[in-house]
């Protein structure tokens, strides 16, 4: 794992979670919406968090895709739930929300799975003969793996 | 009958956004280290070799389904039931599907990292 692997999952955490909360944000100015008024739908695209939100979720799609393209799902996926606790946290010191005992034992159960997750290899499957679809990655996966 | 529609619902969410992310997975793993191939090729390339495999379509399919499926749940059920439900059930399925199709080494410490997450995600939401 590089440090340039590491940003890529901090990407992923981050835009995940700063991007539903950006469309909870505009969702909020929308307001309701139901299917018997499919344009009111058309107008939360003008709506400036719509926006960013959509934007951001766009950039962590990217950053999920790049980083299962070296790591497991079962690496990628917890690695990333730290959002959980960001957003928690965020709720915490920035809204200045009540925290109850059972977010924080919450909090602490997902930081421990973060732990446990990072401190093991990135890449299980042995498909190293197989290598990449594309030619100019001809080299074997497991020879990619260890960096 | 209206609990039934929203397990009925969560199930439903937590099999298409397994399938998503595992049918995801399967495909960035034939791709290959994205990273390398941009600098090796472009760009260009790099969304071709992707959009070129047939699982990344059915994966977009999986999630477009999962989020309709999450949408309709919410109107069944309560947002703070569906979504830490959904979302952790989610974890433990992808750690089981992961294994099944994509042969990972899911060993006993990823299981416990999955199983601590999802209690957690199943706990913020208590």
């Amino acid at each position: 794992m590089t440090l340039r692997k590491y940003l890529i999952l901090a990407g992923v955490t981050f835009f995940a979670s700063a991007g539903d909360s950006l469309l909870s944000r505009g969702m909020k100015d929308v307001g309701h919406i139901s299917f018997s008024r499919i344009p009111d739908m058309l107008l939360a695209i003008t709506d400036p968090y719509i926006v960013l939100g959509i934007l951001l979720l766009l950039a962590f799609f990217a950053c999920y895709m790049t980083a299962l393209s070296w790591a497991d799902l079962t690496y990628v996926l917890p690695a990333t739930s730290l959002g959980y606790v960001v957003v928690a946290l965020m709720g915490k010191f920035v809204l200045h929300e009540q925290v109850p005992a059972t977010r924080w034992i919450g909090i602490l159960l997902i930081s421990a799975g973060v732990g446990f997750v990072a401190g093991g290899p990135a890449r299980t499957d042995n498909r190293g003969k197989e290598g990449s679809a594309h030619p100019a990655l001809g080299e074997p996966v497991s020879s990619r793996v260890k960096s | 009958m209206n609990e039934v529609y929203t397990w009925a619902g969560v199930g439903a969410v937590v099999l298409t956004s397994v399938a998503g992310d595992v049918l995801l997975s399967k495909t960035m793993k034939q791709v290959g280290d994205v990273g390398k191939l941009w600098s090796k090729t472009g760009l260009i390339t790099v969304i071709r070799s992707v959009v070129r495999i047939p699982y990344f379509l059915l994966s977009l399919l999986a999630m477009t389904l999962s989020f309709y499926s999450l949408l309709f749940s919410l109107s069944w059920g309560d947002v703070s039931l569906v979504a830490p439900a959904a979302a952790s059930l989610t974890f433990v399925g992808n750690a089981i599907a992961a294994r099944i199709f994509l042969h990972e080494r899911v060993d006993r410490r990823r299981w416990i990292a999955a199983l601590l997450v999802a209690g957690g995600v199943a706990l913020l939401a208590a």
